[in-house]
């Protein structure tokens, strides 16, 4: 199934991605004929299948309620781009 | 000189325990080997001069967090991150004495089946330079082949160990879901990504696979192992039903070299005794490669959010905090991250999330339970585990689809969250085929046992013919 140009920019708004001319004429197309692939799971007949997300069966799995140093606030700023008083610092909206 | 090209990690081991050489000794001649060969090869992305432990080296995927050593995920975006702890399976690793000696290149974010899509080069074949060694996890599998590093880890969503692994004939292990501690890894896609270790023999597999698997409590998707390790010693297959699926085995794209090795192989399996049998799954194959690129990219999707420029990594900044996420993701990422957000956010979006998304979850459950049933009459399914051999660079980078076939033979088992071995059983061309074993949930011994009596048996040379 083929995607438009306009829900190419739909979604890339969705995922922030700015994306150049090039790069939204090259998704389109690829992008098609990777869902036209795909798309082919529709073909199955699946109503009265349940669906899995997870390939081992575990539920309900408990962690002791143990308090545990957390990281140094120095270590979590230690990547960070940029910095002040000990917060990330991002510009304003 | 200690000639590293030949040496297994359990050689390693002896040259320790004798005391012919030290652990320093055998660090510095890996490095040497790193320094002679890797200049052509580009397996390492980060080199380490120096390693604590007394042990044997190994080399990490560079997606596998290291405590103050480059972490990238092959990606921009992360240029220069150095993360503040380890991953557990490094941790694990270090606790038994193994030496970091590098990190390894791979496909950025571990999406790809070449390497090529690391934003900082490719890695290349040591059997052929001009071909591609796989991928995801392609540095890992060729610094093993090239004798840069006794192992490695690698990780494995859908086919980055195996696929690799095999295009550089090597030992690969794609772990049962859930065995082996996922804290501290980059992100890919949760339901599937497993770390598994790359060897060169399948014992030395079977062993550092015991050194990392286990229930950790910072991940709690792991469990406990049913049955210790157990390394492998029989060389027969005496007892074993081997079941052959027709539909992984006569796939579309199968080059008839890679299905002569593989079937050479499977006769080998009746010669030590194996009971042989075909089985099928019809719908497995067909569908689990598009069932794949629907869960894989829309867990993708989610899990890269993160890469904002907010915290650590990149960061483009311009005016306006819009700006900067935008800016920042697409000058950080690549296309194939790139491509493979936007499938998945188009397959979590409203109006789509039923046809997409709910729908590959539902395959999903058909493909275990075709798996389960075949299993139930075989203890191990075998197939080539990629359908070609090591393809030239430059071959399929334009065309992701083509690209994404590479590992139509790996994915589906790991669906539904199966083990599996890659082990190379011949030549085609000169260049490795790679056979794949798949086991039940929890049957690594059994694929272990079964794989090591075929390496006996098959005596293959795991030194690529040209560095011989």
């Amino acid at each position: 199934m083929a995607i438009t140009r306009d829900e190419v920019l739909h979604v890339a708004r969705l995922a922030r991605l700015a994306l150049t001319e090039e790069e939204i004429s090259k998704f389109q197309d690829q992008l098609s004929a990777i869902l036209e692939a795909v798309g082919k799971v529709s073909e199955l007949d699946l109503s009265g299948v349940e669906p899995t997300a997870h390939p081992l069966e575990l539920s309900n799995v408990w962690a002791s309620d143990d308090p545990h140093p957390p990281l140094p606030v120095e270590e979590v700023l230690a990547n960070a781009p940029d910095r002040e008083d000990g917060y990330f610092r991002v510009p304003a909206a | 000189m200690i000639d590293t090209l030949r040496l297994t990690a359990k050689g390693v081991n002896d040259l320790l325990e004798t005391g012919e050489a030290s652990s320093d000794e055998i660090f510095a001649a890996y490095r040497a080997a790193i320094d002679e060969r890797d200049g052509e090869l580009k397996c390492f992305l980060h080199v380490c001069d120096e390693s604590p432990g007394e042990g044997i080296p190994i080399a990490l995927k560079d997606v596998i967090s290291t405590k103050g050593v480059p972490t990238t995920a092959g990606s921009k975006i992360l240029e220069g991150f150095k993360p503040v702890y380890d991953a557990t399976v490094t941790e694990r690793c270090a606790a038994r004495g193994l030496r970091t000696i590098g990190k390894t290149n791979m496909d950025e974010f571990a999406m790809g089946s070449s390497t090529e899509n690391s934003a900082y080069g490719p890695t290349r074949n040591p059997w052929d330079p001009d071909r591609v060694p796989g991928g995801s996890s392609g540095g890992s599998a060729a610094a093993v082949a090239a004798g840069l590093a006794p192992w490695a880890l690698g990780s494995d969503t859908g086919g980055s160990v195996k696929q690799p692994a095999a295009l550089c004939g090597v030992v690969g292990l794609r772990p049962t879901y859930g065995t082996v501690s996922r804290y501290g890894i980059v992100a890919f896609a949760s339901s599937l990504d497993q770390v598994g270790p790359i060897a060169k023999t399948v014992a030395d597999c079977a062993f550092l696979y015991s050194v990392i698997a286990g229930r950790d409590a910072n991940d709690t998707t792991t469990v406990d192992l049913p049955q210790p390790v157990e390394i492998p010693q029989d060389e027969d297959l005496r007892g074993l039903r081997v079941g052959v699926p027709k539909e992984l085995n006569e796939a579309e794209g199968i080059e008839p070299g890679v299905s002569m090795a593989v079937n050479a192989a499977i006769e080998l399996c009746r010669e030590l005794g194996a009971e042989v049998g075909e089985c099928e799954l019809p719908r497995s194959v067909d569908y689990g490669l598009p069932c794949y690129y629907l869960i894989a990219p829309s867990e993708a999707s989610s899990n890269l959010a993160r890469y904002d420029g907010v915290r650590y990594g990149l960061r483009v900044s311009p005016d306006g905090i819009r700006e900067l996420y935008e800016q920042t993701r697409d000058h950080g990422f690549g296309d194939e991250p790139k491509r493979r957000i936007m499938l998945g956010t188009y397959a979590l979006s409203a109006g789509y999330y039923e046809a997409y998304y709910g729908q590959a979850q539902k395959v999903r459950t058909v493909i275990r339970q075709e798996f389960a049933a075949a299993l139930e009459r075989f203890d191990v399914l075998v197939s080539p585990t990629s359908p070609t051999v090591a393809f030239p660079l430059g071959a399929k980078t334009e065309n992701p689809l083509a690209m994404y076939l590479s590992d139509v033979l790996a994915i589906p088992p790991n669906m539904a969250g199966l083990p599996g071995l890659s082990i190379p059983c011949g030549l085609s061309e000169g260049l490795p085929v790679g056979l794949q074993l798949i086991g039940a949930q929890f049957s690594e011994n059994v694929l272990f046992r079964a794989g090591h009596a075929l390496e006996q048996a098959l005596g293959f040379d795991y030194v690529p013919q040209r560095l011989a």
